[in-house]
């Protein structure tokens, strides 16, 4: 029978109750050394962290992005399987590994055999393939890699390891370790690895400022896009008068593009907790929100139950573990406002308000929530400090360049073969990341742009893909760290299109509240309107308006920098002064040659039908939406240059590709 | 995805209300949020409720609710359909997407067909970036969209429609 009932492992996976007695929890958190506790809870700890298995295990990736893939499939088509063929086993759901492009992804782990990975078995391939491991025969084309085996474990024969796969060998899984390979819903599988260690330690050993000084001195900095050295604004906070003292854990991932936060908690939920537990104690609050955004309803639910589980266990509420420290964590939902991501505008949010900034000083660390003082952090920066914590600020220092510490995780995306979440040591090439572990550009095109930190960042052309992640070296180029946002852009990506797309974004999400921002904004997306709009019947004042939006645009994005309320505001012209600076040759063929090279902007481009290819299918014309296609059925159609907007809907359909675009010559004599 | 449940003149609230007693203005957005996600929009009607539960002004609460993008005001459709702008869909070609759904259901986003079954909705982001460009019909999600795919998707939820009447 497998466990579709049952908590898989007996371990209450799916379950708030914990295989560990109170006597239990207490000495594992307590040891610093996992070979003094006895035999029994050793023996616990193993079974947890699946050194080796007694019933054969199948792990099944259902992230959002494995969701999106149909892991949902996958999972059902696995279980069917067990019932049908009697296969006693444990079926686990495990949060993303990181690789979406490879999703769905399932993992399977025989008694006395190191675990393995496979890559886009979807419900149909799942049968098969478990019919095939559970033979004993590892299908080689559908492998991704197997786990490192551990002592008991013996290793499989030519199958790869997941550590060399090209896209896990650069990488520097910190963050991310447990993402992926344990089960988020269990607490116990969490502390069989090692964690509410620290929390556990540190509220035992440390006062708040020893804590606050060896984050400063780890060179730990804010992860959410500002590089604020954590350590520092949580001694603000510490040493900030008030009877209540709040933290706040920013969880609103609203840069489009970016899915860092949504990976980490539902991978890993506990090492959030515990991170805010370790937070709260050193700048003394005892009432913590999680402002997350309602689009993760799976985050969302694996945070209440690790929420449920902590409480349970001890590791929330009154009297923490028996130290005296009390800690409260509510979970707010986001409403949709990227502004929300602004600290002040935040808490208004929290406060129950419009989601509006207001001018600083006073700091939130003084003046934040309800009045009180309040530190802000990112997931990712508060599941960096358990880590950090426990291994000292040295060693932490020891990863990563001068100024920037430690790792960064960042959503790859775009038009690169292996998408997914990548984390690596500060100092990395940006050419490494999308070359060595992104697997460079797919279909053979030609590598443009990558944009970081979104619309507040910027662009990277190629001849500076050789600089290091660093939160300095990165804005000698114009782009930013941000949050970790990373879509590479190929040679069929228009900038003046990307740098409109952000602009749309921002005049949308801008507050309002003050002028620069709120009209400044929408000005220049008109303005990049413009220059994208087709010359057919424009008249003189139109032409003179084009021009002159031109020339003032360079000004006016600095008038919104310089003048602008908040950090939405004062970042919000960067994409376009970004592609400006790389790619003004586009923005110059755009407006001189009017054409778009890249062939997007549909009022830029006309279409044409190769009569040698073109059978008669009629499908162009039936789709038109401007009736700019004639023909005779089973005769080559033609396209009449007046009528056509340049959708592209019939290149779209057409079956032969005999839809083309047009030459700029042809295109030229068209349109003169 | 919470079922749409026909707002009667009178809505009864009581049952959330008594989840937030002696709530504060911070409570608002909660309190909204779990009154959209029974009812499915909020009617002017509940928002007076709420504002004599929370003793706000109806305006104050309308400030709060048009400000954010979740809130609606109109009922939905059977199918929500979401398409992520974001900026990865958006390279790999999601504003073709969003043409193709509105050529297809004939509304623009923040409509609802007339026969009630699909309302479109445009959101910034569903961080589901890696599978882009990606559309989310209720809660489940569809990866890689192309026209051919957008296709089938609705011939397949309207024929789901119709086999439900």
């Amino acid at each position: 029978m497998s466990s579709t009932t049952q908590p898989a492992c007996g371990c209450g996976c799916s379950g708030e109750a914990s295989i560990f007695t109170p006597e239990e929890l207490q000495a594992a958190l307590a040891s610093g050394d996992e070979a003094a506790l006895d035999a029994a809870l050793t023996e616990k700890l193993a079974l947890l962290r699946r050194e080796d298995v007694s019933r054969p295990t199948i792990f099944i990736g259902t992230g959002t992005c494995g969701l999106g893939a149909g892991a949902a499939k996958t999972l059902a088509a696995a279980r069917a399987w067990c019932d049908e063929k009697q296969v006693d086993c444990d079926i686990v759901e495990v949060g993303c590994i990181g690789l979406c492009s490879a999703e769905p992804i399932m993992d399977v782990q025989l008694p006395g055999r190191a675990r393995v990975s496979f890559t886009k078995v979807t419900g149909k391939q799942a049968p098969d393939l478990l019919a095939s491991v559970f033979d004993g025969v590892i299908p080689t084309e559908a492998v991704l890699g197997q786990f490192e085996s551990r002592a008991q474990q013996q290793a499989w024969d030519a199958v790869p390891a997941l550590k060399e796969h090209p896209f896990f060998a650069q990488q520097t899984r910190f963050v991310l370790a447990q993402c992926g390979e344990i089960d988020p819903s269990s607490m116990d599988e969490y502390i069989a690895h090692g964690g509410y260690r620290t929390a556990a330690r540190v509220l035992r050993d440390l006062p708040p400022p020893d804590i606050c000084d060896a984050v400063e001195k780890s060179g730990l900095r804010g992860r959410g896009g500002g590089g604020f050295p954590t350590g520092r604004k949580w001694k603000f906070a510490l040493g900030a008068e008030g009877d209540q003292k709040y933290l706040i854990c920013n969880a609103d991932e609203g840069d489009p593009g970016a899915f860092m936060d949504r990976a980490v908690i539902e991978g890993a939920p506990h090492r959030l907790v515990e991170g805010m537990i370790i937070a709260a104690y050193a700048i003394g609050a005892s009432k913590a929100y999680v402002y997350i955004r309602a689009e993760y309803p799976l985050a969302i639910e694996r945070l209440r139950t690790a929420f449920a589980q902590a409480r349970a266990a001890g590791l929330l509420g009154d009297n923490i573990l028996g130290t005296g420290f009390h800690l409260d964590i509510v979970l707010k939902m986001g409403a949709g406002a990227f502004v929300c991501g602004e600290e002040t505008a935040l808490i208004h949010s929290v406060e129950g308000k419009r989601g509006m900034p207001r001018p600083r000083p006073p700091f939130p660390a003084v003046k934040g929530a309800f009045g009180k003082p309040t530190v802000i952090n990112n997931v990712e920066t508060l599941a960096n400090v358990p880590p950090v914590l426990a291994m000292g600020p040295d060693a932490f220092a020891a990863m990563g360049t001068e100024n920037s510490k430690g790792t960064k995780v960042f959503a790859l995306s775009g038009k690169v073969a292996r998408t997914g979440l990548v984390e690596v040591a500060m100092g990395t090439t940006v050419r490494d990341i999308i070359f060595d572990i992104g697997g460079g550009i797919p279909n053979g095109k030609q590598f443009k742009a990558v944009q970081m930190g979104g619309p507040s960042g910027g662009c990277i052309p190629e001849e500076h893909l050789d600089i290091e992640v660093d939160y300095d070296s990165l804005k000698t180029v114009g782009a930013i760290m941000g949050s970790g946002g990373m879509v590479v852009m190929d040679e069929e990506t228009c900038m003046v299109d990307v740098a409109k797309f952000f602009m749309d974004f921002i005049q949308r999400e801008s507050c309002g509240k003050c002028i620069p921002c709120r009209e400044g904004t929408r000005r220049m997306l008109e303005i990049l309107h413009r220059i994208t709009r087709g010359y057919r019947n424009e008249t003189e004042t139109a032409t003179l308006e084009r021009f002159q939006g031109i020339m003032y645009m360079e000004r006016l994005a600095k008038v919104i920098k310089d003048t602008s309320l908040c950090g939405l505001g004062q970042t919000a012209p960067n994409p376009v002064l970004s592609t400006l600076r790389w790619f003004r040759d586009e923005y110059e063929t755009h407006i001189y040659e009017r054409r778009c090279p890249a062939g997007v902007c549909q009022e830029l481009r006309y279409f044409t039908i190769d009569q040698e290819k073109c059978i008669g299918c009629t499908l162009c014309a039936k789709r038109c939406p401007t009736e700019a296609i004639i023909g005779e059925s089973k005769q080559a159609h033609y396209i009449i240059v007046d009528k056509c907007i340049g959708c592209g809907s019939c290149a779209a359909v057409c079956p032969k590709d005999a839809v083309l675009l047009r030459e700029f010559d042809d295109e030229f004599e068209a349109t003169a | 995805m919470a079922t749409v449940v026909e707002a009667s003149a009178a809505t009864d609230l009581t049952a959330i209300f008594a989840r937030y007693p002696d709530a504060g203005r911070d409570a608002l957005i909660p309190l909204l949020q779990e009154i959209q996600d029974t009812f499915g929009y909020l009617s002017l009607d509940t928002i007076r409720q709420v504002g004599a539960h929370l003793k706000l002004p109806v305006s104050k609460i309308y400030g709060v609710a048009t400000f954010y993008n979740q809130f609606r005001f109109l009922a939905l459709g059977k199918y929500h359909v979401q398409v992520c702008r974001g900026t990865a869909c958006h390279v790999k070609g999601s504003a073709g997407v969003l043409d193709d759904i509105k050529q297809m259901l004939k509304i623009g986003p923040g409509e609802t067909t007339s026969d009630g079954l699909f309302s479109l909705e445009v959101v910034a982001c569903i961080g589901a970036c890696g599978l882009a460009p990606v559309i989310k019909v209720n809660d489940e999600f569809h990866a890689d969209m192309t026209t051919s795919k957008l296709e089938r998707v609705f011939k397949a939820l309207k024929k789901e429609a119709e086999s439900n009447e």
